[in-house]
């Protein structure tokens, strides 16, 4: 025989299935459905975790986020994110910061959050409500970039991109209990 | 499409957006705005209010028997100013992330599985809320409808969740997922795997119908007993992670500060603790004379079926047992009754629940110290923010038969 083992090996570990590899189990409804390919995941999603691993490449500094702000957020917001018709997003000033107690609607906005990326996500996922979405990239790293700093928690000259921005250390990180969530919850009873 | 139509269509979404802020007294946009248009044709009714950010539904709660609301009864707390107009043709939901085999499912795929169809309750975080009490807005129905009204109850059809998971293979290393919906915000929420797997229904159907656009047609998730941000609408995305995806509405939206944790705030609060209510009579209903009065409510709980309720009708001094009416089910609304008579003086009526996790409804007194506050600060204004409020809710029959909530008095 001509053909040796040494050919047909790699063929047959080649033809398992990648189910059979997988440690779960098999699929009971095989016919329902249609796989996704890495290039539609790609196209819609947009879910960006607490590490901002998901963050797309781009960057924006305090200056350009003041320029997107006062086009396209300010008229529900108010200039510099303070005494709008709606949700105040800065507290305090960048000297003077507003650090807590968050008992009431001072826990609006960037300074009460405890990851940076939850900024990014809404604002890119949400705002502004009238057009969700369009705001390109480097718009929504500039906008962060200016909350940031008006709220005291990044400096005037500091760029916010797919790198810097989750190393952005919130001040109200610690403010939330239990620090990590579990499920199921180790307090009983759970509600409380 | 038209890049200046979508412009146009966008500038009139904002001003009429802007036009619910600037209406005024309060926000309440009164009357025929577009967005209170109901599906099914019928009018905007009480018991609705709309604001730029929010609209929403509150149950009648004092109005219907059973434990079946109906669908364009049930509350509805949605995170914009308008519905999103979704074709189930083209709607797809997706399974990625930490799976083996990433998978689209459209809503014939979703048919073709095997169904459930499960009554459950559905909850909003801030029902019952102290700063609800004591409004008295007179478009948002009587005071049990729009303190405690943000609480429904449905008969959900749909495929387990647990399905689609399966199908697409989780990973060994995953522990969470996060589902975003198809509205225009694309609203996120969290939900750890385990709950997943357990009994969460991705819903098609409501009490025999499809689902309502305000209920999230063409589908929704049903997470039994949790808080109802979790049932995520319109669910277009599911991506299986291995953290808290610590979205904008847990970690920010969904959580409220406590003097008990130092002013750290509590999230991730899952499952509803018991709680029951006194539907009729309540505040703002009469008693019209002395003699019977048939007492009724409903209780529920997030730990599964309510194994007993308790009705006072001296102010909490003496409990007597209430009737549970069948059928009682987990993560369900229970009806109850209670025979009364009323002498005609003044009296205080309230009912309290039991789960199966033995846990026991609090009275206001034990939330507030649990929550480390003082008696007084329910006096402050506003009053102090408070979710998941399963506090045991007193109304006071006057000697005229008026009926007020005396919860804060
Ligand atoms: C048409 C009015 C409007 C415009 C314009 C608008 N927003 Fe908003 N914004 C809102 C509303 C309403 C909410 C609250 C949404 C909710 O409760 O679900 C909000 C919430 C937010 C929040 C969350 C606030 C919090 O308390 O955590 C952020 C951040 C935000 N907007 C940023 C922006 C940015 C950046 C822009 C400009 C790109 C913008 N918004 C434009 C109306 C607007």
């Amino acid at each position: 025989m001509s053909c040796s083992l040494k050919f047909l090996l790699p063929a047959m570990i080649a033809a398992i299935p990648l189910a059979v590899l997988a440690q779960s189990p098999p699929r009971a409804y095989p016919n329902v459905g249609t796989p996704l390919s890495e290039a539609d995941i790609q196209s819609f999603d947009r879910m960006i975790g607490p590490e901002g691993k998901e963050l797309p490449p781009g960057h924006g500094t305090v200056k350009e986020g003041a320029d997107v702000f006062a086009r396209r957020c300010e008229i529900c917001h108010g200039r510099n994110g303070e005494n709008g018709l709606i949700r105040s997003l800065v507290i305090g000033s960048p000297g003077k910061p507003y650090r807590g107690p968050f008992y009431g609607d001072e826990r609006n906005g960037p300074s009460y959050y405890p990851y940076p990326t939850i900024a990014w996500d809404y604002i890119n996922r949400a705002m502004p409500p009238s057009n969700p979405g369009s705001l390109a990239p480097n718009d929504v790293y500039a906008v962060v970039a200016f909350l940031f700093y008006w709220n005291g928690i990044i400096k005037e000259n500091d760029v916010m991109d797919e790198k810097s921005l989750p190393k952005v250390v919130m001040p109200n990180r610690n403010g939330f209990v239990p620090a990590v969530p579990v499920y199921p919850p180790e307090k009983k009873p759970s509600w409380f | 499409m038209d890049p200046n139509r979508s412009n146009r269509r966008g500038f009139l979404r904002q001003t009429a957006a802007l036009a619910g802020v600037a209406a005024g007294a309060g926000w309440a946009v009164k009357g025929q705005s577009a967005h209170a248009q109901h599906v099914h044709g019928e009018p905007p009714r009480r018991g609705a209010r709309y604001r730029v950010d929010h609209m929403t539904h509150y149950t009648p709660l004092q109005d219907y028997a059973g434990i079946i609301t109906p669908a364009p009864l049930h509350f509805m707390q949605q995170h914009s100013s308008e519905f999103p107009e979704i074709d189930p043709q083209q709607h797809r939901l997706t399974i990625h992330g930490m799976v083996d085999r990433p998978l689209s499912f459209s809503m014939a795929d979703l048919k073709q599985l095997p169904s459930v169809s499960r009554i459950h309750f559905l909850e909003c975080h801030g029902n019952s809320s102290p700063a609800i009490h004591g409004s008295d807005d007179p478009i948002l129905g009587l005071p049990v409808q729009f303190i405690h009204g943000m609480t429904s109850c449905s008969e959900w059809s749909g495929v387990l969740l647990s399905v689609l998971l399966n199908e697409a293979g989780v990973q060994a290393k995953a522990s969470w997922l996060v589902s975003e919906g198809g509205d225009a915000g694309k609203f996120t929420h969290t939900l750890p795997l385990a709950k997943a797997m357990e009994d969460v229904i991705v819903a098609y159907g409501q009490n025999g119908e499809p689902l309502r656009v305000e209920q999230g047609y063409p589908i929704r998730l049903v997470v039994p007993g949790w808080e109802a941000p979790s049932s995520v609408k319109y669910v277009k995305h599911i991506k299986v992670v291995d953290q808290p995806y610590m979205t904008w509405n847990e970690s920010m939206n969904h959580s409220v500060s406590r003097p008990d944790l130092g002013g750290k705030a509590r999230w991730y609060h899952f499952q509803f603790g018991p709680k029951s209510v006194i539907t009729r009579p309540s505040a703002g209903l009469n008693i019209p004379g002395r003699g019977y009065v048939q007492i009724t409510g409903l209780a529920w709980s997030g730990a599964g079926t309510v194994t007993k309720v308790e009705v006072s009708t001296d102010g909490g001094r003496s409990w007597k047992e209430a009737k549970r009416h069948a059928p009682v089910l987990p993560k369900a609304h229970t009806r109850f009754t209670f025979d009364w008579a009323w002498d005609g003086q003044e009296a205080v009526i309230q009912s309290r629940c039991t789960d199966e996790a033995g846990e026991v409804q609090p009275s206001l007194a034990e939330l507030t110290k649990h929550w480390g506050m003082d008696a007084a600060d329910w006096k402050k204004n506003p009053l102090p923010r408070a979710i998941h409020f399963n506090a045991i809710q007193p109304w006071k029959i006057a000697r005229d038969g008026s009926i007020s909530d005396v919860l804060f008095a």
